[in-house]
């Protein structure tokens, strides 16, 4: 794999309100995701379509993505965070991590 | 735009982008002999499409009754074996009183299959040769309705295909169009999202109460809609997941329900209904990709839209499907089955702004003569099952 494609990873920001943004590729840890002004770094290795957030979310505070809230952050999450089953609550049913436990 | 649409003009002012003679079974005893005079023509002008149950169905009788008058149908073939419950007369009535020509072929009169398929395919030369002497008349993109689905999605579609479809739809809901979105079981988690967007307070509540209906459908069969797969691939919600689906429809606001067989009264954008009222009784309400498309066809879609990521391959009798890719590696596999390479979003080649407009473009397109990749391949699937279902005395009947 060409050394670029391990340092850079590219971002959606799929609406203007999100405060999520999508990996468009598969990223390792370390790896750098710029968005405009702002330059993230990935926590671990990431698959395409995972989600970083690219500001603070304060605990309680609705995810959007498709401007449309996906849930909410069940802590502190902070810019650069992997944001997934482990830090975001449906609101509408409870999803099972069926990983917990296994990592 | 640079080559001008045209259609074919229908004598309820519609037009259609195709001139097709549909083949039409009336229960499935008669598909072999549909198919066997199909077989002499080319797929582009002529389609096999019917109806298997024996027993009477309304939803069925409907749904061939719209279908067999759809814009893009220039002339039908109906074909009868002679016992089976449809109510033929009526489908043949309402297919005259839509100004085309139609023909009812009954196999047990006729004399078997043979001279079924004989008189089948005589009349097909016949009527293909007059129709290509109908002259097409100018048309409007905003004439165009066009339905969305997404299947064989992956991780991509959500992030791609779905929401430059839904800049498509957006477009054309501007110019005056007529879209229409689906999967009512896939919006699961983003009915308040969806409702916020509908035209008036009372359509607000159908719309929760839709996905409410299928919701609870779902539930009933058992079948649940969020999968460790989905986890895997970066969803970590059921509302993110409905929301990928959910992204076809764009951002425009939605001006009515419409149910299988049903035409919208204006341009503007709707959701498709396609989950039965009452208690669940069946399994999926749809049982495949093409039931589906065949329901948003029987709305009066001149095209439409399939997203996908794993790779579909169908096309559609009736109308076309223009396939939009939303993964690239999927692409660079199966490019000669896709439209559209949603994919360069992803590899950073494109905006969804520009797919969206290419989307637009090509549907467009398929009113100067172009074709999809499925109708060059020759695809014509079709596929319409029971739905709704009526108990009626088994057994044979006469013939009527």
């Amino acid at each position: 794999m060409p050394i670029e494609e391990l340092n850079f990873v590219r971002l959606l920001h799929l609406h203007p309100r999100d405060n999520i943004a999508v990996l468009a590729q598969d990223g390792k840890k370390g790896a750098s995701a710029k968005l405009l002004e702002t330059e993230l770094i990935l926590p671990c290795d990431l698959p395409m379509g995972h989600k970083l957030a690219i500001g603070p979310i304060g605990k309680g505070t609705e995810i959007l993505k498709y401007g449309a809230p996906i849930g909410t952050a069940t802590c502190e999450i902070m810019p650069g965070d992997h944001v997934h089953l482990h830090n975001i609550k449906s609101q509408y049913t409870v999803i099972e991590d069926m990983e917990a436990g296994q990592t | 735009m640079s080559a001008l649409m045209t259609g074919w003009l229908r004598n309820d002012g519609r037009k259609g982008i195709r001139n097709t003679v549909l083949i039409a079974y009336l229960v499935e005893c008669a598909h072999h002999v549909c198919k066997k005079i199909a077989r002499e023509f080319p797929e582009t002008d002529v389609q096999v499409i019917g109806f298997s149950g024996c027993f009477p169905s309304p939803y069925g009788q409907d749904m061939m009754e719209a279908l067999c008058t759809h814009p893009n149908v220039g002339a039908v073939q109906l074909v009868s074996l002679g016992c089976e419950n449809f109510r033929k007369a009526d489908l043949v009535r309402a297919i005259e009183a839509s100004g085309r020509t139609v023909n009812l072929i009954t196999i047990q009169q006729t004399g078997g299959t043979r001279s079924a398929v004989d008189a089948g395919r005589a009349w097909v030369r016949d009527t293909l040769a007059a129709l290509a002497q109908i002259p097409r008349v100018p048309m409007e993109p905003s004439e165009l309705v066009i339905g969305t689905i997404c299947g064989g999605s992956d991780a991509t579609s959500g992030l791609t295909g779905n929401p430059a479809a839904g800049r498509a739809f957006d477009r054309l809901v501007t110019e005056g169009a007529t879209c229409i979105f689906e999967e009512t079981g896939e919006l699961i988690g983003c009915e308040h999202v969806m409702a916020a967007r509908a035209s008036t307070p009372a359509l607000r509540n159908e719309l929760i109460a839709t996905v409410k209906k299928a919701e609870h459908f779902y539930a009933a069969m058992g079948y649940g809609s969020f999968s460790q797969g989905n986890a895997t691939g970066g969803l970590s919600t059921i509302e993110e997941k409905s929301l990928g689906a959910y992204a076809k429809s764009g951002d425009s606001e939605i001006c009515g329900i419409l149910r299988p067989a049903e035409r919208a009264a204006t341009g503007g954008l709707y959701l498709l209904d396609v989950v039965p009222d009452g208690a669940p009784k069946f399994g999926f309400p749809n049982i495949n990709d093409t039931a589906e498309i065949i329901e948003l066809i029987s709305c009066g879609a001149h095209a439409v839209i399939f997203v996908t990521g794993r790779g579909s391959v169908v096309g559609s009798a009736i109308s076309p499907v223009l396939k939009v890719c939303a993964n690239p590696d999927t692409y660079a596999r199966m490019s000669e089955d896709m439209d559209v390479n949603a994919g360069r979003i992803l590899t950073g080649d494109a905006t969804l702004s520009e797919v969206g407009d290419e989307i637009y473009n090509k549907l467009v397109a398929l009113g100067t003569g172009e074709m999809t990749a499925s109708e060059d391949l020759g695809h014509t699937e079709f596929v319409l099952t029971y739905k709704n279902p009526t108990q009626a005395d088994p057994g044979c009947h006469t013939a009527t």
